[in-house]
């Protein structure tokens, strides 16, 4: 371990670890443009020049490694020369555009130029202009601002797995291309905004809305997936203008995907900001008082096996209890919250769990990929898989159709038959599992949706049990969820009772009469055509597929309007947070179901937020834990069964589309266009 | 470099539809493949391009790089960033006969701009520019390396030194009529001895009495 001075401070540092990293840890801000910690060094913008005793020139700090004895100094005449120098160069060819630039007041340039550089400038020759690129609807390429630290550039590489620009020409001719013309075909692009630290790219949607400062900003969590991302909402007024990503190195690093970032313009969009009821056919808009009495009066006298619930993918665990509660108060056995259909075994925690954790993944040496596709499904987790990959010695199998992921893989063939093989030992992976120190097996959506879902769970809890996936310290048995709301349904067992129907038998009951009331909390990804003449109510926040088929709307929050708990595919409980109020007369959900009890004479016994998290935690005690994931200890569980023999199907055509608001969003809308190949048959998390 | 190629846009108008190696070249590009390590393939991409573009009339459309980029199993836009960097690479058409004039100081002070007149006043075409009957391209260079017998023209593969105007108008000529002009000075200096001629070395070293026995050079 090397020791070194800096400043006169001694430092004992890892071996490895760079000047710029030592003066991090004392505490010494050391400027840069071209140096980020997640992705290789480059030094190729000399803003971190320190000086260095013995040295005849100052060294880019970010790329020289510690060595025993050193001497650095950072606050000398010659380092704060060497970076106004370097900072007059890198300014030589920007532009002064910074009124009518989108970095302007959250811009690394800007900063720096103001903390380190010159008060003017010498240079009175033409600047350089370069024309600008067209990088597709969610990056905002302004090309003449660009300093050439080739963040976006090692980004693409090595965390996106994109290889599609690059610096190209040279010298002062040298310009970040695609060279032909193209938009980046990433799920993470839109971090690209974030890495670059000047305005050259920006988010198109964000384009000319605000200044930084205008922003009120809301830390909370992601629900556009099951990976629950932290991210923080910025909004002005009652607007949600954009979404950025919050450091957690346990779940998004400090990424996000395009959904999440940019789907938020949905969230203004197809809004149900009032309650309906449709009279002769037709949604007509009504009062609260009229909505619940029209509710009430379907309600009161209706034998309870007659009513079913079903909870969609994006409600927070604070409604769903609320409803399982009323439901169940009402007699009604049929609730479920998968409305995609899976059938798998719930009885245990560690059998629906991501047991391994995304951090995890790091530490995994052989990766089966079961009826998954990562990149679509969870690009935050094939990140996480890419990241591991880079370090080498990651085997990866896929089972399941054939598509890119960003890293090399084995395909071990398309249907359920290959996990049975693996499971008797007849596969050659056999060998490469049996040798694994770190074994994952992650089931996918695909996987779990069919028939046979219980089935497959229970060869995939056989190959776990056979290759030793559960060990000290390590379960790789994991499940891929595709919905934030999921896990937290089946955390509180919103699922069907004793005698209760699931999602498929709701929906035949419906069509078959037997069902009369279908309670849909959020719930668009269903065929609303099955639900044949039931009375359905919708409680949601948009006109989606559920609301169409409605007979009384409920206008409800979405994630960035109300304080809800989610779980998300790891099991770990997170906080949403109120960023915005709702959209007009809608209403917290859980509150709505509260009123609706009232009127219905079974009042829940919660009145505030405190109590109903308590009773969150009296029927679970893991919603007391907050942030971090409590593993699930390893029991039996799975259902044996045939397996089909058609191969599985992809759970997620469109990344860009799942829910109702991405559906919503114009900024979704267009990437469907620009990046979705196909768009015939299916989308989203259609079941 | 007086001619920056537009490295954002690739003229669509020229690219050809596709490209492969001839048998002859993928048995060359092979053999430069295998002297680099079989995990290092793209060390080989300087060399294959230098291929392509010999065997694509001196020029490397976008699918030559494509189809280099395939063959060493490479990011396409790490290939067009090697190509865009190196000036030597055209990625636009260029004529049968490559005129690179230098334009750097000594050539310059050599009188470089007379020659680059004199290929103006020949062509009718100025730096960055191409004759229309697909003959000539002329380009003014940075440092061909060559200042000693300034100035100096590259055409293809040759150089031509201690130029001036009317040389240059002879070369052209000589080029226009087909015929291959000798490389080398145009004045007959030799081992880039003084202008007015040797001042050392002017004679023939006697031969030292037995062959092995040689230590240093006379003068």
């Amino acid at each position: 371990m090397p020791k070194l001075t800096i400043d006169g401070m001694e430092v004992e540092v890892e071996a490895g670890t760079s000047v710029l990293q030592a003066c991090e840890q004392l505490g010494i801000e050391v400027p840069r443009f071209c140096y980020h910690e997640r992705l290789s060094v480059a030094a190729n913008c000399r803003m971190c020049l320190v000086e260095m005793e013995r040295s005849p020139k100052p060294i880019a700090s970010c790329s020289m490694p510690c060595a025993d004895g050193m001497v650095i100094r950072t606050n000398t005449e010659q380092a704060q020369k060497a970076r106004k120098g370097v900072m007059e160069l890198i300014l030589i060819n920007h532009p002064l555009d910074c009124p009518i630039c989108d970095q302007g007041g959250e811009c690394d340039l800007q900063d720096q130029a103001v903390a380190y550089g010159y008060d003017r400038s010498r240079y009175a020759e033409e600047k350089r202009s370069v024309q600008d690129k067209d990088f597709g609807p969610l990056i905002n390429a302004e090309m003449t601002r660009c300093i050439h630290c080739t963040r976006c550039v090692r980004f693409c590489d090595e965390i996106a797995g994109v290889a599609v620009l690059g610096a190209v020409g040279r010298g002062t001719h040298t310009e970040i291309s695609t060279y032909v013309e193209r938009a980046i075909t990433s799920e993470l692009s839109g971090n690209l905004a974030d890495v670059c630290p000047v305005g050259a790219l920006t988010s198109k949607p964000y384009r000319f809305k605000a200044r930084p400062w205008e922003l009120r900003k809301t830390e909370t969590v992601d629900v556009l997936d099951a990976v629950g991302s932290n991210i923080r909402v910025d909004a002005r007024g009652g607007e949600v203008l954009r979404v950025l990503p919050r450091l957690n190195e346990d779940v998004n690093e400090e990424w996000i995907s395009d959904k999440t970032r940019f789907a938020c313009d949905g969230l203004k969009r197809q809004r149900l900001d009032r309650p309906y009821v449709r009279r002769n056919g037709k949604l007509e808009p009504v009062s609260w008082d009229e909505a619940l009495d029209a509710v009430v009066a379907r309600l009161q006298g209706l034998d309870g096996a007659r009513i079913a619930g079903l909870a969609g993918d994006l409600v927070d665990a604070e409604a769903m209890i609320a409803l399982k509660d009323l439901l169940l108060s009402l007699g009604s056995p049929h609730l479920d919250c998968r409305q995609d259909g899976a059938r798998y075994d719930v009885s245990e925690r560690v059998g629906y769990l991501f047991n391994t954790t995304i951090a995890g993944i790091e530490q995994a040496d052989v990766i089966v990929l079961v009826g998954t596709n990562p990149r679509l499904e969870a690009p935050l987790v094939n990140a996480r898989i890419r990241k591991r990959y880079r370090e080498g010695g990651l085997k990866v199998g896929v089972i399941g159709p054939s598509v890119e992921l960003g890293y090399v893989y084995e395909h071990l063939g398309s249907d359920a038959g290959v996990l049975a093989a693996i499971a008797e030992g007849s596969h050659p992976l056999a060998a490469t599992l049996k040798a694994a120190s770190r074994p994952m097996i992650i089931l996918g959506a695909g996987a779990l949706v069919r028939e046979d879902g219980p089935a497959v769970q229970a060869v995939a809890r056989e190959i776990a049990a056979r290759y030793d996936l559960v060990r000290d310290g390590w379960n790789g048995f994991n499940v891929l969820h595709l919905a934030a709301a999921r896990v937290g349904a089946l955390d509180l067992g919103f699922l069907p009772q004793v005698g209760g129907r699931d999602t498929r038998g709701i929906l035949d009951g419906a069509k078959a009469g037997d069902i009369e009331v279908v309670y849909l909390l959020g719930a668009d990804e269903i065929d609303a055509s099955r639900l044949g003449n039931a009375f359905v109510i919708y409680q949601g926040h948009h006109g989606d597929r559920g609301a169409h088929r409605a007979d009384v709307v409920l206008p409800g929050a979405a994630y960035t309007e109300k304080n809800g708990t989610y779980v998300n595919t790891e099991g770990r409980v997170q906080q949403a947070r109120m960023a915005v109020f709702p959209a007009g007369e809608a209403r917290e959900d859980w509150k709505i179901l509260r009123a609706l009890s009232e009127r219905l004479g079974r009042r829940l016994p919660y009145d505030n937020l405190g109590q109903i998290r308590d009773r969150l935690v009296a029927v679970n005690p893991l919603f007391a834990t907050k942030g971090d994931v409590q593993a699930a200890p390893w029991r039996p569980f799975g259902v044996s069964g045939a397996l089909l023999e058609e191969p599985f199907q992809p759970a997620v055509d469109n990344f860009y589309m799942t829910d109702p608001i991405s559906r919503a969003s114009l900024t979704m809308a267009k990437c469907t266009d620009a990046f979705v190949p196909s768009r015939e048959g299916k989308t989203g998390t259609h079941g | 470099m007086s001619t920056p190629a537009s490295v954002g846009a690739v003229e669509a108008s020229s690219q050809p539809e596709s490209f492969v190696f001839t048998p002859e070249n993928v048995a060359v590009a092979e053999t430069i493949i295998s002297r680099y390590p079989s995990q290092k393939r793209a060390s080989a991409v300087i060399p294959l391009l230098h291929l392509a573009q010999r065997q694509h009339a001196n020029w490397l459309p976008r699918v030559a790089m494509d189809y280099v980029a395939d063959y060493l199993g490479m990011a396409r836009i790490r290939v067009y960033e090697v190509a865009t960097f190196y000036t030597m690479f055209n990625k636009e058409p260029v004529g049968k006969h490559l005129i690179q004039v230098c334009t750097t100081t000594p050539c310059w002070l050599r009188g470089s701009d007379e020659v680059l007149g004199a290929c103006k006043r020949r062509l009718g075409i100025g730096p960055g520019e191409t004759t229309s009957d697909g003959q000539f391209t002329v380009v003014e260079v940075e440092c061909a390396g060559a200042c000693v017998n300034a100035p100096v023209v590259a055409i293809g593969d040759d150089y031509y030194e201690d130029l001036d105007g009317p040389a240059m108008v002879a070369l052209l000529d000589q080029l226009a009529r087909g015929e291959a002009p000798t490389p080398g000075s145009q004045t007959g200096r030799r081992g880039s001895c003084p202008a007015t001629g040797p001042t050392t070395l002017t004679n023939q070293p006697s031969l030292p009495a037995s062959a092995g026995a040689v230590t240093g050079a006379d003068d």
